[in-house]
């Protein structure tokens, strides 16, 4: 347990071996991603269907991809990730039960946040499918992604890449970072070897790094250094969704302040769209338009993050807002403290999954699962009493004022 | 003042990595030491500990509890400190528990090496998870079966059971769920208020060190470049380090009150 909030779900892999075959082999393994249009000239394997995504697309597409749903909120055309009911099982273990997520082609930003064992990562990971899906779908570009195969399959690893949280993970030791930049680019025969060593010394210097360092070993660099490495080599292969998981829970406070100014930079530079996993709620309150708050498996509420944040309409939203500690006096109010610890996943509680730690729980609550529903346009909440938590009902919790 | 530390220095060979002039704990006073990694808060941990040279570095200067000085004393004499008088309580507390003995084995092996008979280590045990909000029964329980913050309040039973004079609490919630974390905090606070309990609180979590903390040290490359009211340090840093790390700690959406 050296990381418990990093290592993602608080599940064990499965008997199938699925998390544990995924895990320590992280990017090199799933680079990829094709060319946006400008940079065709440069690469070598521009497929014709990826002007699709241009604006012309193809018959096929139009229909499935561009149905418009009631509450886009950001970004009017079709989305670049569309979750629906997606569901992942570890064993006897429902780690992702039923999640609908939608992400507008970039610049966007996605927050997924929660606590350990809530899923976050899995989803993360069920996306670029580095595990196996139990149930649901998952389409980018309107494409289904659990039906890709061969050069399909290769193209979206480069078109949807992803960042861990340990970047010590991730980067090969006994590889110089130069080459550890390129390899995808080299894998994905998007450059050659000889043209690769320029193209490293670009990347590091779009994230910020001193192109020197290509030469350097990564037991050579700091933290934060080693992060930024990941970054950019998973940019290398031009994507377009990048899921970045706890990217700045390993690095201490400096590095991670220039870190998220980083994401900030490339979403604008680069039009990125991402999934942004992380527990800390002044992550995605800088970056992230939407929030999804997930507990035990399930989205319990979703909306603007600003909105989102300010009045939770989620009992549990709230309790993980007045949990954040702030640094600001006048922004500190007094705390709601949940009792208990989040249930075991392999058994969840009946009815509302969170009813057992819930302040405002009833009978009801015990006995029906709360639907996904809107309350206010864009905002979705699964609660029963999810009126009276925006009216500003009092919870009669257990409080502190800190 | 329960523990205070002065002219204290700590070296790897030549190189210094802790220069510290002044820090002290008062009684049931909770007192944070904060800055970024490799600003020498954990070796200064060890320090206090008598643990340093485990690491490889030495130390010079003076560490005293409740006025006692502790860097002469010899291997032997600084085990009847630590863990007893000192405890400690560090980021991961799945590894400060071995997972093949259930949680009380350990508990009560350690109120035994410190002098309780076993009649008297099971019910100080007892009476410590009460106090900690825990119920008894998790004592039989193996580690693996707690949750991270279950086990951190463990570790901060044992301190209570041996009615530990300071503990030294190495970022002892940046590994835990942030609801947990406020519940964590929120104990050290009770326990301050209600025990007495003076804290030496490490972390390079601003925003944490903010909330708990009376007072609060600010270190960097191994000094203290600020000390003072955590308010005044937090509401009007006098040193361009303490800002930087203050506008570091993202912040939630302006206006996001209630």
């Amino acid at each position: 347990m050296t990381s418990p909030e990093g290592a993602g779900p608080a599940v064990p892999p499965g008997p199938d071996g699925t998390a544990r075959a995924a895990a320590p082999e992280p990017e090199g393994a799933a680079p990829g991603m094709p060319p946006r249009p400008a940079d065709a000239t440069r690469t070598v394997d521009a497929k014709p269907e990826e002007t699709a995504r241009a604006g012309t697309a193809r018959p096929g597409d139009a229909t499935r991809a561009e149905t418009p749903k009631p509450q886009e909120t950001a970004g009017a055309g079709p989305p670049l990730l569309d979750v629906t009911d997606l569901a992942v099982r570890f064993g006897p273990v429902r780690a992702v039960d039923g999640v609908s997520l939608r992400l507008a082609a970039g610049p966007f930003g996605l927050g997924l946040v929660g606590e350990s064992g809530s899923g976050k990562s899995t989803i993360g990971r069920a996306v670029v499918r580095l595990v196996a899906m139990a149930g649901g779908q998952i389409r980018f570009e309107g494409k289904d992604v659990a039906a890709l195969r061969g050069s399909a399959l290769k193209r979206y690893r480069r078109a949807a890449q992803i960042v861990f949280q340990d970047p010590d993970n991730s980067l090969d030791p006994r590889m110089r970072i130069g080459a550890s930049v390129t390899e995808p680019l080299i894998a994905h025969r998007i450059v050659t070897r000889r043209l690769a060593a320029g193209r490293a010394r670009e990347l590091l210097a779009e994230v910020g790094l001193d192109p020197e360092l290509v030469s350097r070993y990564p037991h050579q660099l700091s933290g934060g250094q080693r992060q930024r490495i990941a970054i950019a080599r998973a940019l290398s292969v031009q994507p377009r969704l990048l899921v970045l998981d706890e990217p700045t829970s390993a690095i201490d406070v400096k590095a991670q302040a220039r870190i998220l100014r980083l994401i900030a930079d490339l979403r604008a530079g680069r039009n990125l769209a991402y999934l942004l996993i992380t527990h800390n709620l002044g992550i995605v309150s800088e970056l992230c338009e939407q929030t999804a708050v997930l507990y035990l498996g399930r989205v319990v509420e979703s909306g603007p993050t600003t909105e989102l944040l300010s009045v939770p309409a989620h009992p549990y939203t709230q309790a993980l807002r007045s949990a954040v500690p702030e640094v600001d006096m006048a922004a500190r109010r007094s705390r709601l403290i949940l009792p208990g610890e989040p249930p075991d996943a392999a058994r969840p509680p009946p009815g509302c999954v969170f009813h057992p730690r819930c302040p405002l729980a009833i009978g009801r609550c015990a006995t029906e699962v709360p639907a996904l529903r809107e309350v206010r346009p864009g905002r979705q909440v699964a609660c029963h009493r999810a009126e009276e938590v925006l009216a500003g009902v009092k919870t009669g919790a257990r409080t502190s004022s800190g | 003042m329960r523990l205070s530390i002065t002219n204290l220095q700590v070296s790897f060979g030549e190189r210094r990595v802790v220069d510290l002039a002044e820090l002290a704990v008062g009684e049931a006073e909770i007192v944070g030491l904060a800055g970024d990694s490799g600003s020498g808060k954990s070796v200064t941990t060890l320090a206090v500990l008598g643990l340093a040279h485990t690491v490889g570095a030495t130390v010079s200067g003076s560490i005293r509890l409740d006025g006692a000085e502790l860097t002469g004393l010899s291997h032997r004499e600084m085990r009847e400190v630590r863990g007893r008088r000192i405890a400690a309580i560090f980021q991961s507390p799945a590894l400060a528990f071995s997972p093949v003995y259930r949680v009380g084995s350990i508990v009560h092996r350690a109120l035994r090496l410190h002098g309780m008979t076993r009649a008297e280590a099971a019910e100080a045990a007892e009476r410590a998870m009460r106090q900690v909000l825990l119920p008894p029964g998790l004592l039989d329980r193996y580690p693996s079966q707690l949750s991270g913050g279950q086990l951190q309040r463990v570790a901060i039973a044992l301190a209570l059971a041996l009615h530990a004079e300071v503990l030294l609490a190495d970022e002892p919630t940046s590994a835990l769920d942030v609801t947990v974390q406020a519940e964590v905090l929120e104990l050290l606070r009770e326990l301050r208020d209600r025990e007495r309990m003076s804290v030496l609180f490490i972390s390079h979590d601003l925003a944490v060190v903010a909330e708990l903390c009376d007072r609060v040290a600010i270190m960097q490359h191994g000094s203290i470049v600020e000390q003072g009211p955590t308010s005044q340090v937090i509401t009007a840093p006098a040193s361009p380090y303490t800002a930087e790390l203050l506008a570091s700690v993202p912040r939630l959406a302006a206006g996001a009150g209630q």
